[in-house]
């Protein structure tokens, strides 16, 4: 099951933020109560948050696999996800992503309980922008949006 | 009582859970992100809590009742909990899956049966905590007064 916050409708393949534009993030976590944790420190931070259960089902919404449907969706600006979920990992999902020709370029973070150092370098190395420790704070998401910003031309 | 009564009752109780360790900085957190345009979100998001702390646990007393223990499936369930334990600022809850995830990685039957008897308590406990300071905090509101926010450093 997906929530959205509304997107955009954007088929844009550029990645920059436009000025005055509300960052799309999807958020990919199977406990419900992250899920709300995370949209509301998104949106408190001026996000549009799309949420996924599962990365079944952010593969799905992203269309990943699919070349002609492939980031048609309402542009995404970054992708958060949890580490550890049942059936595909979030380290599966970004290897997904980064497969993608079109969202390889999207800025991915994994989220997980457990600082794990063989963890956090398998995911830096496979291409995740950040690794941070749940449950996320007001100060990781200012830290997020840096980095969403610095895809500003 | 006078509402300044009330509101004071509340900072001491809020204080005093901090104090005892039941909650950590982590509720402060949550706390933040209320506002006037989700004015129940600390309620929904603990009562959310208690609704799948209550499933997990029930799940949890299955598992270890059974002739093979599969002890997969009780860290898995225990790490969940643990990770929403420590979403809201449930402190002792957190630290009772610290010690019952220990348990599991030795598989000590034993030892995994009192952790979830401890974690139960814990639940139990910060449950009653969390009923009185919504029920402090729905005075206040019904007095036409506003709940106060807990400073950190206090």
């Amino acid at each position: 099951m997906l929530g959205s916050g509304g997107g955009s409708g954007s088929c844009s393949k550029d990645m920059a933020v436009e000025l005055g534009d509300e960052p799309h993030v999807l958020v990919v976590d199977d406990s419900l109560i992250d899920r709300k944790l995370v949209e509301r420190l998104l949106k408190n931070s001026s996000c549009k948050v799309t949420t996924a259960e599962n990365a079944l089902r952010a593969v799905e919404y992203l269309r990943l696999g699919n070349d002609t449907l492939e980031g048609t969706v309402s542009e995404v600006n970054m992708i958060i996800t949890d580490y550890c979920m049942p059936g595909m990992t979030g380290y599966e999902l970004l290897k997904k992503i980064k497969e993608s020709s079109v969202l390889k370029e999207v800025p991915v973070i994994i989220m997980s309980s457990e600082n794990i150092p063989t963890r956090i370098s398998q995911c830096l190395e496979e291409g995740a922008k950040m690794f941070m420790l749940k449950p996320l704070k007001r100060s990781d998401v200012k830290q997020l949006k840096w980095h969403l910003m610095k895809c500003r031309n | 009582m006078e509402l300044v009564q009330i509101q004071r009752s509340l900072v001491d109780y809020t204080k005093s859970l901090f104090m005892e360790g039941f909650l950590d900085a982590q509720f402060l957190q949550l706390q933040q992100l209320q506002d006037d345009s989700n004015p129940d979100f600390v309620f929904e998001v603990v009562s959310l809590f208690f609704e799948d702390s209550e499933k997990l646990l029930n799940e949890l007393i299955i598992a270890l009742d059974q002739p093979n223990v599969d002890f997969k499936k009780i860290d898995s369930h225990v790490h969940q909990l643990k990770g929403s334990s420590s979403s809201i600022g449930a402190q002792r809850v957190k630290n009772a899956c610290i010690a019952f995830r220990n348990y599991c990685d030795v598989q000590n039957i034993e030892g995994c049966l009192t952790c979830l008897q401890q974690v139960k308590q814990e639940c139990y406990l910060v449950k009653n905590k969390f009923e009185t300071l919504f029920r402090l905090e729905q005075q206040i509101m019904a007095s036409g007064g506003s709940v106060p926010t807990i400073e950190l450093g206090f």
